[in-house]
């Protein structure tokens, strides 16, 4: 026990980490022709409630109606399979490390209830950023970025040019 | 030769059990490099952590120039890959809506995943955050549909757009980032410790 609580934080190195995730996105490209995602999964879990609770509200806004298909469930779907084995993964590698356990993690300085509020407000901001710029940091910016795309480059600037500006502000709760 | 799905040579019926494999190594090495501490994450934006910054860039570097030797050799068809389409003005304004929410959330849909998969109640609240954002853009989707359609130029590269030569613009990259690393050190041995 003493033993994993050292190793909590003991992570991989970030050029290893990089270099794995660097193959993976290769080998993706090679199989499947496209990319990494992770905001795909969410936008289909709000298209199936949304349409759950009313499919003639869903059926009628040009958005969702985009994601609906008579045959097909909008959760089978690439991007929902892969989140599957999203959690799958980082459960393995929490469990072998020691990291399971349900709690929220917070600077010292700031409350729970203070951390719980900014992430939030801050999974708003990056859900509707998400959807207007088409993919997240992954979809869009990583795998954009891995055969030059040019929109993927601009998100990436956009995303931590914007997240440096504005880091100033939200210090107090990382600081 | 590749992509192998596109191309017919796998067929399409295994997409699904390859996506949740692909997924599982996706998920592994983002909790394994840390990505699940949305402390570890943010450091990057006030300098006492720059594992965000190590691990971004080494993936798309490692990731470019592997695609391009295998364009190269023959093994992919980089021109059947799929580029993210470039909406000038929806890749602005949504990267800064996102960078705000990731300073402010801590986390990135991706990471965010992971963080959940191992219990961190914060996580979990981004993402029912994210959904609310997904729910809020398709309820007022007329609104900021001038943005998300207008302004298309294409499924461009930089290439295109740029008109540079691919392999001397992955070597410039790779040099910019091998010097943003060495000063991310530099800056990092400066300011004062988190520990977290």
């Amino acid at each position: 026990m003493k033993d994993k609580e050292q190793n909590r934080h003991v992570y991989w190195n970030p050029y290893f980490g990089g270099f794995l995730l660097g193959i993976l996105i290769i080998f993706t490209f090679y199989i499947t022709g496209r990319g990494l995602g992770a905001s795909g999964v969410m936008k289909s879990s709000v298209v199936t409630i949304v349409d759950d609770i009313s499919h003639e509200h869903a059926e009628q806004s040009a958005y969702y109606s985009k994601f609906l298909d008579e045959n097909k469930s909008p959760m089978n779907n690439w991007i929902v399979f892969e989140t599957l084995g999203v959690l799958i993964g980082a459960f393995i590698s929490g469990g072998l490390a020691g990291r399971i356990g349900w709690r929220v993690q917070h600077s010292p300085k700031i409350t729970r209830r203070r951390r719980l509020i900014f992430a939030f407000s801050g999974g708003i901001l990056f859900g509707l950023g998400a959807q207007i710029a088409r993919g997240c940091t992954s979809g869009a910016a990583l795998s954009g970025m891995a055969v030059l795309s040019t929109g993927g480059f601009i998100t990436m600037l956009a995303i931590f040019g914007t997240a440096y500006l504005f880091a100033y502000f939200f210090r107090k709760n990382w600081i | 030769m590749g992509p192998l799905i596109p191309n017919g040579i796998i067929s399409f019926e295994w997409s699904s059990i390859i996506a949740i494999i692909i997924g599982i190594f996706f998920g592994f090495i983002l909790e394994a490099s840390g990505f699940s501490s949305s402390r570890k994450l943010a450091g990057v934006f006030y300098g006492y952590d720059f594992a965000v910054l190590k691990v971004f860039f080494t993936a798309a570097i490692v990731s470019l120039i592997g695609l391009l030797y295998m364009d190269y050799l023959g093994y992919v068809d980089m021109n059947r890959l799929y580029v993210h389409p470039t909406y000038l003005w929806g890749a602005i304004i949504g990267g800064a809506i996102m960078g705000i929410g990731f300073v402010a959330g801590g986390f990135c849909p991706g990471t965010s995943l992971t963080a959940v998969a191992i219990g961190k109640i914060d996580a979990i609240i981004n993402v029912v955050g994210i959904m609310v954002g997904i729910f809020i853009f398709s309820e007022l989707y007329p609104f900021f549909a001038p943005i998300y359609n207008g302004y298309f130029y294409g499924n461009i590269t930089l290439i295109d757009s740029l008109g540079v030569n691919p392999y001397w613009f992955v070597f410039l990259l790779t040099i910019g980032a091998i010097i943003m690393f060495a000063l991310s050190d530099m800056i990092r041995k400066r300011v004062k410790k988190v520990f977290y």
